[in-house]
């Protein structure tokens, strides 16, 4: 089973590549793009077979290392 | 007194840090502990966390050497009331491990920053700045890429409120919050720092504001 965790920056918390990739992206002339946030994905290839207990432990590992919920918020998309 | 360094890989101000430890604590009292021991050498009076690039910085700086099985015992070490020191990634490290709040994010201009900087002394009750005088301005090099001092507003005015600021910088060359380049623990006892207090320890190096830092632990241990 595989799972998919997209860790975000919070709103409200300054994300200085994103603010260059928008700037960038008006060099390029790509006009009206209002803001730009810049977060990561990670996928997971795991052993379980049962969605609930995958979401389960995927939530522990966000909250003990893939994730530092004092500047990011993640979630959890089993596929 | 009685030291550990604690090595990553990828730490790369390791020698530094136990070359400036060695000066004040003397030959054979400084132990280098690698990150896969789960013990630390019995005895220890402080423990170092130094620079560099700890598991090549991989998906957050010092994310992954703070779960390494070593700094459990480092928390547990700290939690007992030892004192500990986190210099540059060693900061970062204890942000991630929690011991101390808040979290360094990328240098606001997105650039690695390599020069001196000034730092004013905020607080001097901790032995790592008890030989420092408050308010006074000291030299020190930075060298990073993730120092932007990030914390809720509520942590901010904690940190200023319990004088657990211990250095901010004159000029913020980062982005940090409040200029903080370097705060300290509820009890005072963990102390986490962007700039390398360590590479300015001799006058061969260019300066000696940093002997201070390692003076003043050692004065408060050895008579300890």
């Amino acid at each position: 089973m595989k799972a998919r965790v997209h860790v975000t920056l919070k709103n409200g918390v300054l994300d200085p590549q994103g603010a260059a990739v928008a700037h960038s992206l008006g060099a390029l002339g790509f006009d009206g793009v209002n803001d730009v946030r810049q977060g990561k994905v990670i996928e997971l290839d795991l052993a379980e077979t049962d969605a609930a207990a995958a979401t389960e432990t995927v939530n522990k590992m966000c909250e003990k290392l893939l994730a530092n919920t004092v500047i990011e918020n993640y979630s959890v998309e089993i596929l | 007194m009685r030291a550990a360094v604690i090595q990553f890989p990828g730490s790369n101000c390791d020698r530094d840090m136990a070359v400036a430890l060695e000066k004040v604590a003397g030959k054979g009292n400084v132990s280098m502990v690698w990150h896969k021991d789960a013990d630390l050498p019995s005895g220890l009076d402080v423990i170092g966390i130094p620079g560099g690039f700890s598991f090549g910085d991989y998906l957050r700086c010092g994310a992954i050497a703070a779960r390494s099985p070593v700094m459990n015992a480092v928390v547990d070490f700290a939690n007992k009331g030892g004192y500990v020191f986190g210099l540059c990634n060693g900061f970062q490290i204890l942000a991630e491990s929690g011991l101390l709040p808040g979290v360094l994010m990328r240098n606001a201009q997105l650039k690695y920053i390599c020069k001196n900087v000034e730092l004013t002394v905020e607080s001097t009750d901790s032995i790592f700045t008890s030989l420092y005088k408050k308010g006074e301005v000291i030299t020190t090099p930075i060298a990073h890429h993730e120092g932007n001092y990030s914390a809720d507003p509520e942590t901010l005015k904690m940190l200023a409120g319990d004088d657990r600021i211990a250095f901010k910088y004159v000029e913020t060359p980062n982005g940090a919050m409040d200029d903080i380049a370097g705060i300290l623990s509820p009890n005072k006892r963990v102390l986490g720092m962007m700039p390398h207090p360590e590479r300015l320890n001799d006058p061969e190096l260019g300066g000696t504001d940093g002997v201070r830092f390692f003076e003043g632990i050692a004065n408060a241990l050895v008579s300890a």
